[in-house]
């Protein structure tokens, strides 16, 4: 038991988790995958296409209760967890606006958003239906409806692919704003080393399939000094650290 | 039956348009299908004229009629007889004909099992379940209101377990993360993603519907449409017989128009507009 008001990190130890299609193929996408974030720490999960990142998401998630291992989430917050999906997911029958209220806890769902659409950029686009965004406007609105929440925990996957260098690195700025708002624990998936470490105060870096973690990579600096030359600096050593990892 | 049917269709397709685009392109459209009905009429006349006999009455002897009929109420009393077993029929398949499609669309094991089931009553005729539906509860309403429920509800199974099919799962996984509360599921998960097939239901749903009630009542029922239908028919009084089946259908095409349509086009107003 931990005490009370201590800090809880999220603390992941997946035995294993397989896969078995109908015709009897089984497939093993984690073996042995543990890992910790601290709280209020930004994790990211750092590894090839197809070894297992979504998977352990959504095992993380509660969305994939067949796997053995345990696992445990940081507490605190009014929404629990958030996540922000490798697409946006948000209902197109309802406006950006509904969208993030609608998952909202029925004591929030009249809040004050202003300030939260404003720092997004979406002040003007709150009445409009996803069908009338571009891509990189719903993924802000799916990052609006994830830190509405408020939550203890969040969870991204692959939340700026395929969006333009600009427009991701805008985002990216953005999402560090919200971020740093409210104490929360972050762990988001990404193949982009650079992202990794441009966000993240801790890079798991795991292996091709079936995924366990190759090993850790703690960013120390903070995060205002990361610049254009400190992340090359930063790349460099985990070079080092990581032969063949890209 | 599809020859009216497709009448509806144009007429609603008319009144659709006006709330999208300028008075002139509603205006055309509607002028084309207020002299295409007037053709008709004229045409009816025409022949009424040329071969006058009492089985086969001119539009002015069965606006007569109707008028008649209205004068003395018991045009509305029954319209609106009919009218509210339509209504009921219509609600109680929507509503158990769905809850079936749903659950077996999203449960594969269920949908093996019963799938022959849906299949028979598919192919069960109208008319023994009407009989069966007497014989077993009685000459009463809700012996009728459920005969002609049931025959509409394996249709609905179908359509609906197609769109439980064609559900989404990103949607539900993120309702489940941010802890929708069931209500909010089905009015903002489920609903929508049904919602064409629910509007393909409840059109052919009426369409059937209207037709079985009348029958149900012809065999019966002493009020409602079917019911005066049958009894002009005893009388050979086939003016009497036109009068109540076209203010039905007026009936139900304004329903169509006033009711239906709206509704879908609310329904529709998050899609992206063509340009
Ligand atoms: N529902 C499923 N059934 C069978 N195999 C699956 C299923 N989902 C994922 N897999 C397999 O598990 C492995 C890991 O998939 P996962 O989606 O977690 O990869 P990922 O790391 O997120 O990849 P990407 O970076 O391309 O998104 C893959 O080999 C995939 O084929
Ligand atoms: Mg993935």
């Amino acid at each position: 038991m931990q005490p009370v008001g201590a800090a809880v990190p999220l603390r992941v130890d997946i035995a294993e988790k397989t896969f078995r299609s109908a015709q009897g193929v089984s497939v093993t996408a984690l073996k042995d995958l543990s890992f910790e974030v601290r709280q209020g720490e930004f994790g990211c999960l750092l590894g090839p296409s197809g070894c297992g990142k979504t998977t352990t998401l959504r095992i993380l998630l509660g969305l994939d209760k067949q796997f053995s291992g345990s696992f445990q989430l940081p507490e605190g917050g009014s929404g629990g967890i958030a996540a922000v999906f490798q697409e946006p997911t948000l209902l197109p029958w309802r406006t950006v606006e509904q969208n993030v209220r609608l998952a909202l806890p029925k004591s929030l769902r009249t809040k004050n958003l202003d300030g939260l659409f404003d720092t997004l950029g979406l002040a003007g686009m709150r009445s409009l239906y996803p069908a009338e965004l571009s891509l990189g406007l719903a993924r802000r609105a799916a990052l609006a409806r994830a830190f509405a929440n408020e939550p203890a925990m969040l969870f991204l996957d692959e939340p700026f692919v395929s969006l333009d260098g600009r427009t991701a690195e805008q985002l990216r700025r953005l999402l560090l704003t919200v971020w740093s708002a409210r104490p929360t624990t972050a762990l988001m998936v990404t193949h982009n080393l650079a992202e990794a470490l441009t966000l993240s105060d801790r890079i798991i870096v795991l292996a091709p399939r079936p995924a366990h973690v190759l090993g850790i990579f703690d960013v120390r600096l903070p995060r205002q000094h990361r610049s254009q030359q400190a992340i090359s600096g930063l790349l460099q050593s985990f070079h080092q650290k990581f032969p063949g990892v890209t | 039956m599809t020859a009216r049917d497709t009448g509806g269709r144009t007429l609603g397709e008319t009144a659709g348009m006006s709330g999208r685009s300028g008075p002139a392109a509603t205006l055309i459209p509607a002028l084309t299908v207020t002299i295409s009905l007037l053709g008709l009429c004229l045409l009816w006349s025409l022949a009424a004229n040329a071969w006058p006999s009492r089985a086969f009455p001119g539009p002015g002897q069965v606006w007569q009629v109707l008028l008649r009929e209205a004068a003395s109420g018991d045009l509305f009393y029954h319209l609106g007889t009919t009218l509210a077993r339509v209504a009921a029929a219509y609600i109680v398949a929507m509503i158990v004909g769905s809850v079936i499609g749903i659950l077996l669309g999203s449960h594969r094991g269920a949908d093996r099992f019963f799938n022959p089931w849906v299949i028979l009553f598919l192919n069960i005729p109208a008319l023994v379940i009407i009989v069966l539906a007497y014989i077993w509860f009685g000459l009463n309403d809700v012996a009728a209101i459920g005969a002609v429920a049931v025959n509409k509800i394996p249709n609905v199974v179908v359509t609906m377990r197609e769109g439980a099919r064609a559900l989404d799962p990103s949607y539900a996984e993120m309702a489940a993360v941010y802890r929708f509360g069931f209500l909010d599921r089905v009015r903002h998960i489920l609903l929508p993603q049904l919602q064409p097939y629910l509007a393909a239901a409840s059109r052919s749903g009426i369409a059937l519907i209207w037709k079985i009630v009348l029958v149900v009542e012809l065999l019966g029922r002493s009020n409602g449409v079917g019911f005066q239908i049958y009894l002009y028919f005893q009388l050979f009084d086939v003016a009497a017989i036109l009068a109540y089946t076209l203010a039905f259908v007026a009936v139900m095409l304004v329903i169509e128009l006033l009711l239906v349509q709206p509704v879908e086009r609310h329904a529709a107003r998050w899609r992206r507009r063509p340009t």
